[in-house]
């Protein structure tokens, strides 16, 4: 078991022809990701890498039997694509494009309400299951199977996490990132909902930023139903207040989104928060030990 | 992308909104002119600086006759505002907004942003207009009404009735007052704002509600279908260095510290500088390559951390996923060449076509301190710059 991918999803890759696409296909099918098909509109009918490509994302389920989908196309595109995915009826979209107009997520999140699709980023790395599947731009080889879930709004930060786990003898059972968009499909508690719910996974690394209080309302899911042990990180705890986020985006949470702010909620709700990004992987391996789930987490 | 006063109320008059005749002046005798065009008996000297918190530096004056326009445009043109949004450094005002004088009965606030949590855009207003809103929210939370905005239907005529009612606006301006919300909203969404904030909104002797002072930013992920916008965007209220990073899409912020960094990734960015803090140092920015750079923008990047004069140090970390380690290899090597290096640079490599980087920089002539982790390399810089 693992979340939201395995070794039986069957993903298309929207916007194939791209040289980033490209470039991405090739290493996920490397990595033994099963992609049946893509799409290019005007390319239907010709193939890349050995895989078939569609016009439109309806005729790529229709031939494929696709479940999944992986988004590359530019921003200005991108919230047309998801659309396109979700009115496919695919179980799972995957949209790693960054800098799409926040007022475009906004409308295709509103569109997406009642919809069976779970939609992940935008401005993501993707989903990896480690040695089953990986969607997305992640590093195939810093991973390895086992039994901590990863969440994270970073990709680097993710990478650097698993690296970390991984050195240490610390299997994965998926890393998932949520993106780093004020708006985006999945949030820390879907995920957090579904490692809990997964049998494989026995601990949880969060990692967060500054900005928001999606961290806070995740910490209090975990205090409240989280039955398995989880540790953090906050990135951006010496970033200067007030360059990107304008003065009024503080009032809406009340004057939280600092990142002092979220590690004393985290704290509060029995979270362990990592002093530096490089102990990300030490302070879980702390945590498990002392709930004496060490030994079944090492990747034997 | 922020813009200044006077053009955020062009806008708003494009959408119907009220806001009070006005000119722009960016000299004295500019200023002096666009007063007798207003012909008003009372006219407001404005600095126009990219910054709130204008009127208690200094820079907003009332003036009752063309003489006192003359004496404040003096005094307020070329002198450098301090306010808590400028930083110690201030600004410089080179631009003057004259306008008219308002017969004021009260002030209000009005603003649109986007909600986090709800992914939805929310209209809030307070009666207690003129003070900062984090003020009114720390202390009188009860005084803030919200409206959440379906994307769908838009702000709803409703909705814009509710928060003028909860606010006390004087039943008869009600409906004004709504027409003002409404504009507000559509110049909103149309032109991809990502704050519109009228602090205050005010109710006249007239009659009239209007916005008396204006801030809009724009989300820059959607200036690309704005072109108009983009033409408001006033470069001497920018970092240089932040304004040449940008025109090759390099996320840049420049900071105080001596130790310049090149990530790949915000998250990481942010990491980077809280490790560096951690052993000590002092990131002299923050700066995310993205992940679609060329080796070109790579080299681009280095200039602009290397223009810092601060910088007595550059730490490169970098963990590639769609970001390939030896497209960053190459533009350090290629950087290093042109502008001559001449401080230590660290640099640790992990992740997408990780042996293939670590080759180019172990094969070129370039002074390179290899790092083994992120920790390890924030050491290794710090002890460097401190020697």
């Amino acid at each position: 078991m693992s979340v939201f991918v395995n070794k039986d999803t069957k993903v298309i890759v929207q916007g194939i022809t791209g040289k980033t696409a490209l470039f991405h296909t090739k290493q996920m099918l490397e990595y033994g990701t099963k992609i049946v098909g893509g799409t290019s509109p005007g390319k239907g009918g010709t193939e890349v890498e050995g895989v078939p490509v569609f016009n439109t994302v309806s005729d790529a389920v229709k031939a494929t039997g696709a479940n999944a989908s992986v988004i590359y196309v530019p921003a200005p595109f991108a919230a047309d694509a998801i659309v396109e995915a979700v009115d496919a009826e695919l179980d799972l979209v995957i949209c790693i494009t960054e800098h799409i107009p926040v007022l475009d997520m906004v409308k295709v999140k509103r569109y997406m309400q009642g919809k069976k699709t779970r939609l992940v980023g935008p401005n993501c790395p993707g989903v990896i299951t480690p040695g089953e599947c990986k969607i997305g731009i992640m590093p195939g080889y810093i991973h390895t199977k086992g039994h901590v879930g990863v969440v994270s709004r970073s990709g680097t930060l993710t990478y650097e996490a698993v690296h970390q786990l991984s050195q240490a003898g610390i299997g994965q059972s998926t890393a998932v990132g949520i993106g780093g968009d004020p708006v985006n499909g999945t949030d820390f508690i879907d995920v957090l909902k579904a490692f809990n719910e997964d049998p494989e996974t026995k601990a949880v690394i969060m990692i967060g930023e500054i900005g928001g209080t999606a961290e806070e309302e995740a910490a209090q899911w975990v205090k409240a139903n989280m039955t398995k042990p989880v540790v953090g990180f906050i990135g951006g705890r010496t970033a200067p207040p007030g360059k990107r986020m304008g003065h009024a985006g503080a009032i809406i949470s009340g004057g939280k989104g600092t990142a002092d702010e979220k590690i004393r909620v985290m704290n509060e709700c029995g979270i362990k928060v990592a002093e530096t990004p490089s102990v990300m992987g030490e302070t879980l391996i702390e945590v498990i030990k002392e709930k004496g789930i060490y030994e079944e987490c090492k990747t034997h | 992308m922020n813009i200044h006063e006077y053009q955020s109320k062009e806008i708003l008059r494009n959408y119907g909104v009220a806001v009070p005749n006005g000119k722009v002046a960016f000299s004295v005798e500019e200023a002096v002119e666009a007063a007798k065009q207003l012909g008003t008996d009372v006219c407001v000297v404005k600095a126009q600086i990219h910054a709130g918190g204008r009127g208690k530096a200094g820079g907003v004056k009332v003036a009752k006759n063309i003489d006192e326009v003359r004496t404040y445009a003096e005094e307020i043109l070329g002198k450098t505002l301090v306010t808590h949004q400028t930083g110690p450094e201030g600004k410089e005002v080179k631009r003057l907004l004259i306008e008219e004088g308002c017969n004021i009965q009260k002030e209000y606030y009005i603003g649109l942003v986007l909600d986090r949590a709800t992914s939805q855009v929310v209209l809030m207003a307070s009666e207690e207009g003129g003070t900062e809103i984090e003020e009114v929210a720390a202390e009188t939370p009860e005084k803030i009404f919200k409206e959440y905005i379906d994307p769908v239907t838009g702000l709803m005529p409703y909705q814009a009735r509710r928060i003028a009612f909860n606010i006390n606006i004087p039943a008869e301006l009600v409906n004004k007052a709504v027409k003002f919300m409404m504009g507000l909203y559509t110049a909103f969404v149309e032109k991809d704002a990502s704050i519109a904030e009228i602090n205050p909104l005010v109710v006249t002797g007239e009659g009239d509600v209007m916005a008396l002072d204006a801030k809009i930013n724009f989300d820059s992920n959607a200036l690309y279908r704005h072109k108009d916008i983009m033409e408001y965007r006033d470069l001497e209220e920018e970092d240089p260095k932040e304004i040449e990073a940008s025109k090759y899409d390099l996320s840049y912020i420049s900071l105080d510290g001596n130790i310049g960094c090149m990530v790949n990734g915000a998250g990481l960015a942010m990491a980077t500088m809280d490790i560096i803090k951690h052993y000590g140092g002092d990131p002299a920015n923050f700066l995310d390559v993205g992940g679609g750079a060329t080796a070109e923008k790579v080299t681009e990047a280095f200039k602009i951390i290397l223009s810092d004069k601060n910088v007595k140090g550059i730490f490169v970390n970098i963990f590639g996923g769609i970001m390939k380690c030896d497209i960053i290899a190459t533009g350090v090597v290629e950087a290093a060449k042109q502008v001559g290096l001449s401080v230590p640079l660290v640099v640790r490599l992990e992740g997408t076509n990780v042996d293939l980087g670590k080759k180019i920089l172990s094969e070129s002539d370039i002074d390179i301190v290899a790092a083994e982790s992120m920790a390890d390399g924030a050491q290794k810089i710090v002890e460097l710059v401190s020697k």
